[in-house]
């Protein structure tokens, strides 16, 4: 690279400025940025006004105050799935929160349920959330604190809860049989299965008055043994802290049971296992802000990732962008380089002209095999519609690089993180590290789309082969059907590829405004650094 | 020639004669009370000696004591300051009887002055003008107001206004029981009362040689409870029919006693017209003129002559104590005629929104940007600080409640209240309630500007004077400042994500919050991170109220803009006290914790069950005396007896518990408040 932080075009690459600036991109983002608000907001409503009110009426804090009086002042709370749920039939959000965060400078998973939305029980999306948090922890070795207010599962959705959901419990033990503590903050209910979180959890704080963990309440006892019982008897905070010993602490309020939740943390003695940052480091040669000239409103568009880049990793020390790129003459539709985030060394794959060729993937290969060889965590920035097709392509060997990349990508042990800036089609998204090749974390900016192909693609493929096979059977084609057809599957596939419905499925961590890319990226690579970061041994690197 | 001083005295008085002594060359030496160990005037002396104790009557005023570190040290003068035993005629015998050169009058001045009766007597023989001090029988209603006043008093002890004759015996009744108890002499005596007075001082200096010299005037009205506040040379507005008449009365009486050394000749001056009223208009022909007292000692306020006169009043002194003749020591014939005006304040340690009440703490910091000559000068127009504390200081209940004294020299009375506005806006000074803003309000006020002065000014519009600059919507701004500083300091100094945008958060779900107590009242604010920069929000959503825009966040300084103008706060912390300074003036704010340890919260003195158990018995009842060691609960829990006895001597207030008793681990079982063991100390 080139250019220095003097240019005050927002444009890193040695060409004339182009008509990046144009300020419809900006509009057209600002716009989607306000959406997801919007969407946000449904999560954060939680079970509505009413419910928020009641649940503030008996005195008690909401499930995201609770975390922000946890968190230490002025910490970053990265907060993760907030849309789960979004385009499910279970109310956005998940009924509960997770997310990282510091607690007296140490880097937790926090998770907390939502109270207001049906008593904080666990519906499928919920599970779902609450099993891939527990998996962030433990991949990232992050303690993890619940602070727990659940009425136990939907009864109606049971059957999609009872038996996946048993691994929450098994997941905060092998939190801490590998030596990363658990914290459990009981507020309310934790009852039947739910009492086990506390249960399994290596700390416990009971909230008076509050708390109510047990197996099963005076009704079911009542039913079962005929025994008259009552709420705090059978698992008031009193009678664990003082009786059962479940309770190792007795908080007096909720305030205090955060209060004594931070005791127990600042007592970790926590130490981060992996490496640290750079001492010092320069911020962006060119403005954040920018980022949002650079993405054009027509995904079909290309756009220079090189300019992102320039917007998200450390300056050069002497100026201008610290990206530094390798092999920049070959397979030039996937830019890879190496820079620093945060002072956190990383290399990079980001899709330039959304199609991969065999020169690409083999470029890929060789590169993820190098961040390996030196232990550097990667990032892969989704703007690709896919592998080439074609006669030339599919003799050229496009399977057999395709398969190299994506088997690199598979076997590759060095922490990933996957940005969703643009388009994720086709095999693009697994040999760019999509959700099933388990990178670290993922997140999609609020214009990605993720499909198998493009809507218009798809709804055209599907013709085609309709048309076909109507052909094939003498049969007259409908076209104003077919014309019908391809506008709903083109609908329908253009819905489900937006990041919020992804999103919703948990197969991102979240949607981010592409200004806060790079403070994401700062505290993932700084969670990431609290386990050990070792690349895959075994082969050299192969030169492809 | 003098080599080495003991100044007997504390604070900035003490560091302003070590200042001269140290310009002249001489050997300096302090003694300091306890409290006072650590004190800069300490520091600042070539040697120290200790006065064991705090209060003055076993320190700064044990004469003998004084003399005895004098001895001990190798001093060969002492140097009495202001107060303490300045104007202690027996001490000042007492130093020279132990051959010590003593800095100040012969102790036959002090003692004729130290007597309001005898001292008006001398002025009367000189031919000054002396109220005629009246007949307490003969007064009739058209004699009041009168004013009753204790000879050998001071600072308002001893002292009564009159307003109504059948009020006068009682009111001298009570003067001479005052008078008595304060200063061991009861007699009083009845003047007019001046009620739009003036109060005038002549400084002079006069050597053994015969030359007395008059340093021009001062005006130092602006009193609070007798205690002045602002003092200025020359006293602005005067006829030089009056100033002539007040400064010949002050040579005469100099003349009149044979005075050496420094000395301060107060009057009274009231502008009457020809029935006899007073008016605010100056006239120069009915100008009523009451000599006041004679202090034979330097003055607070000297610096203001020093600044208009250019000279060196210690140094001045410290020549005449050598026996040194003034002409030759200042290097002129006549003393210099005052040139330009200055202004000093008296910066002291109190609260004036609550009747001056002394405050105390510890000086967190203190800071007059900018030039700052200090304790001698300014050579030019400009500042000068006197200052006893710095940063570190602590204020106690022992001395006096001045900290310092700000002193402004102008080409003209105008100029030097702008420059000494201007400082006293920039002060920076934390940890201590203070009277700067009333100070500033003063500095600020069109009568002041207008030199309408008098001795009752102050109090009557010190309601106006001592509001604080900053209202509550400036507090609020200093506030969220404090917020947005202390979040960016706390990010940094965090051992993980220390360059993560402070506060940050991807999905807001409710603005940081930052509650204060400033000034006894608490501050809650509000503020967010928005795409990585803290941004002020509303604290109360239903509050309309206009939040700043936040230009610049660093961990020490915040820039806010209201309406396109950008004004800066320094922020400092110290533990739970966050610092701000800002255009209204320094701030003192102390973190709301956003946790109470539930511990804290039980009521000092209580006793608690180490375990839960039961009791066996009670060794006290409610409202009985107890010393320390005595058992108090005698508890029994695991087959173990536990003796619970009471922590120190003190009274039963609380019990909450009865033989046979259950109690819970923690459960309080009695109260015991403690005895005060400060009034055996």
């Amino acid at each position: 690279m080139t250019t220095t932080a003097a240019d005050a075009a927002p444009t890193t690459g040695d060409g004339p400025p182009s008509d990046r600036t144009v300020p419809t991109n900006r509009e057209a983002m600002l716009e989607k940025i306000a959406d997801l608000a919007e969407q946000h907001a449904k999560a954060l409503a939680g079970g509505g006004q009413r419910y928020i009110d009641r649940h503030h009426a008996r005195g008690k804090l909401l499930a995201r105050e609770r975390i922000e009086l946890l968190l230490d002042e002025g910490a970053p709370f990265l907060e993760l799935s907030t849309l789960a749920a979004w385009g499910t039939d279970f109310p956005v959000g998940g009924s509960i929160v997770t997310g990282i965060g510091v607690v007296e400078g140490v880097e937790c998973m926090i998770i907390a349920n939502d109270p207001t939305v049906k008593g904080g029980s666990s519906n499928p999306l919920t599970v779902k959330k609450g099993l891939r948090a527990a998996q962030i922890a433990a991949e990232n070795r992050l303690p993890t604190i619940n602070l727990v207010e659940s009425g136990g599962a939907d009864l109606p959705t049971q059957k999609d809860i009872f038996i996946p959901g048993g691994a929450t419990f098994r997941n905060i033990t092998r939190s801490s049989a590998a030596r990363v503590p658990t914290v459990a903050l009981v507020f309310g209910n934790s009852t039947a299965g739910g009492a086990y979180v506390p249960g399994m959890s290596d700390y416990v704080v009971m909230v008076k008055e509050g708390a109510k963990v047990f197996l099963g309440g005076p009704p079911l006892v009542k039913m079962a043994t005929g025994e008259e019982s009552d709420d705090e008897s059978l698992g008031g905070a009193e009678m664990h802290a003082r009786t059962s010993g479940l309770a190792d602490y007795l908080a007096v309020d909720e305030y205090d049971a955060i209060r004594l939740g931070r005791q127990i943390v600042r007592r970790l003695n926590w130490r981060k296992q992996g490496p640290s940052a750079a001492a010092s480091y320069a911020e962006p040669a060119f403005d954040v802000d920018e980022l949002l000239d650079l993405v054009p409103s027509d995904l079909k568009v290309p756009f220079d990732p090189r300019e992102v880049i320039a917007r998200i990793v450390d300056g050069a020390p002497e100026g201008g962008s610290g990206f530094d790129e390798f092999k920049p003459l070959y397979g030039s539709s996937l830019v890879t380089g190496f820079a620093s985030v945060h002072g956190f060394p990383i290399g990079i794959l980001a899709n330039a002209q959304g199609v991969l060729f065999s020169e690409e993937a083999q470029k890929a290969t060789q590169f993820i095999q190098l961040a390996n060889q030196t232990d550097t965590p990667l990032l892969f920035l989704h703007n690709t519609t896919g592998y080439m097709v074609g006669a030339e392509y599919e003799q050229g060997g496009i399977i057999k690089h395709g398969a190299q990349m994506i088997n690199a990508v598979s076997n590759s042990t060095v922490p990933h993180i996957s940005v969703v800036i643009g388009a994720s089609y086709g095999a693009g998204h697994y040999g760019m590290s999509g959700r099933a090749y388990d990178p670290r974390f993922m997140f999609s900016w609020p214009n990605a789309k993720s499909a198998v192909m493009g809507p218009a693609q798809l709804a055209g493929v599907i013709s085609i082969v309709a048309r076909g096979a109507a052909e094939a059977k003498g049969q007259p084609y409908d076209e104003d059907g077919d014309k019908q057809m391809r506008a709903f599957i083109e609908k329908q596939i253009e819905e489900q590829s937006l990041a919020y419905f992804t999103s919703g499925l948990l197969y991102d961590d979240g949607v981010i405004d592409p200004r806060d890319t790079r403070t994401v990226l700062g505290i993932c690579l700084s969670a990431i650094a609290t386990a050990p970061v070792e690349g895959a041994r075994g082969y050299g690197v192969f030169r492809l | 020639m003098i080599q080495k001083v003991l100044v007997a005295n504390r604070g900035e008085i003490a560091r302003r004669v070590f200042a001269t002594c140290r310009a002249l060359g001489i050997a300096t030496v302090a003694v300091h009370s306890d409290a006072d160990a650590d004190a800069p005037f300490v520091r600042d002396a070539d040697a120290a000696v200790r006065l064991p104790g705090n209060a003055p009557g076993e320190t700064y005023l044990r004469g003998d004591l004084v003399i005895a570190a004098a001895q001990a040290s190798g001093a060969d003068a002492i140097h009495p300051g202001y107060g303490f035993l300045s104007e202690n005629a027996d001490f000042a015998a007492a130093v020279r009887d132990a051959g010590l050169v003593w800095i100040g009058p012969d102790p036959e001045a002090i003692e004729a002055m130290g007597s309001k009766v005898r001292s008006k007597e001398l002025m009367a023989a000189a031919g000054g003008p002396v109220a005629g001090m009246l007949e307490p029988e003969a007064m009739t209603t058209s004699d009041l107001p009168l004013v009753v006043k204790a000879s050998s008093g001071g600072g308002g002890r001893g002292m009564r206004v009159v307003r109504d004759l059948d009020a006068l015996p009682a009111a001298m009744e009570q003067a001479a029981a005052e008078a008595g108890s304060a200063f061991g002499d009861t007699t009083v005596f009845v003047e007019h009362y001046l009620e739009h007075a003036r109060h005038i001082e002549v400084q002079v200096m006069a050597d053994s040689h015969g030359t007395c010299w008059v340093l021009g005037d001062r005006d130092c009205s602006l009193q609070r409870r007798h205690q002045k506040v602002v003092e200025e040379a020359p006293a602005p507005g005067l006829s030089d029919a009056t100033r002539t008449a007040l400064h010949d009365a002050a040579r005469s009486l100099v003349k009149q006693v044979g005075y050496t050394g420094a000395g301060t000749v107060e009057f009274l001056v009231e502008e009457r017209d020809e029935h006899g009223q007073s008016v605010e208009e100056r006239d120069e022909q009915s100008a009523l003129i009451s000599f006041l007292e004679m202090n034979t000692r330097l003055q607070v306020e000297h610096p203001v002559t020093e600044a208009v006169t250019g000279l060196d009043l210690v140094a001045l002194q410290i020549a005449v104590a050598e026996g040194r003749a003034l002409q030759e020591v200042a290097g002129m014939s006549e003393p210099p005629a005052p040139r330009g005006h200055a202004i000093e304040v008296r910066l002291y340690a109190e609260d004036a929104a609550d009747d001056f009440s002394p405050q105390t703490g510890t000086v967190r910091s203190f800071d007059l940007p900018g030039s700052v000559a200090r304790f001698t000068g300014p050579s030019a127009y400009g500042l000068r600080l006197d200052s006893g504390v710095e940063a570190g200081s602590e204020v106690g209940i022992h001395y006096d409640a001045m900290l310092a004294k700000v002193i402004a020299y102008g080409p003209d009375r105008a100029s030097a209240i702008r420059t000494l506005r201007g400082a006293l806006g920039r002060t920076r000074l934390h940890g201590v309630t203070t009277n700067l803003d009333l100070l500033h309000g003063i500095l600020g006020a069109p009568e002041f500007a207008a030199g309408k002065l008098s001795t009752l000014l102050l109090e009557e519009r010190i309601d106006d004077w001592s509001a604080p600059r900053a209202d509550a919507s400036a507090i609020a701004d200093y506030a969220t400042a404090a917020a947005l500083a202390a979040a960016v300091a706390a990010a940094e100094s965090a051992p993980v994500l220390s360059r993560i945008p402070a506060g940050f958060r991807n999905v807001a779900s409710q603005p940081h919050t930052a509650s204060y107590v400033v000034r006894g009242e608490e501050v809650s604010v509000a503020y967010a991170s928005v795409v990585g920069r803290l941004t002020p929000q509303a604290a109360d959503s239903d509050d309309d109220a206009v939040v700043p825009v936040a230009s610049v966040v660093t961990a020490d300084r915040v820039v806010l803009e209201r309406d396109g103008v950008a004004r800066a706060y320094a922020v400092a912390r110290d533990g739970a006290s966050i610092d701000v300074d800002g255009p209204a003036g320094p701030l003192d704010l102390t973190v709301v914790p956003r946790f109470t340890d539930p511990a804290d919260q039980v009521v000092a003195g209580s006793l608690l069950a180490p375990m839960p158990g039961s009791v066996i018995s009670v060794g006290v009842e409610q409202g009985q005396a107890v010393s320390q060691g005595d058992v108090v609960v005698v508890l029994e829990a695991m087959k173990m007896q536990h003796t619970i006895t009471a922590p120190t001597d003190g009274v039963v207030t609380e019990l909450a518990v009865s033989a046979g008793s259950q109690v819970e681990s923690g459960a309080v079982l009695a109260v015991i408040e403690g005895t005060d063991e400060g009034e055996t100390a």
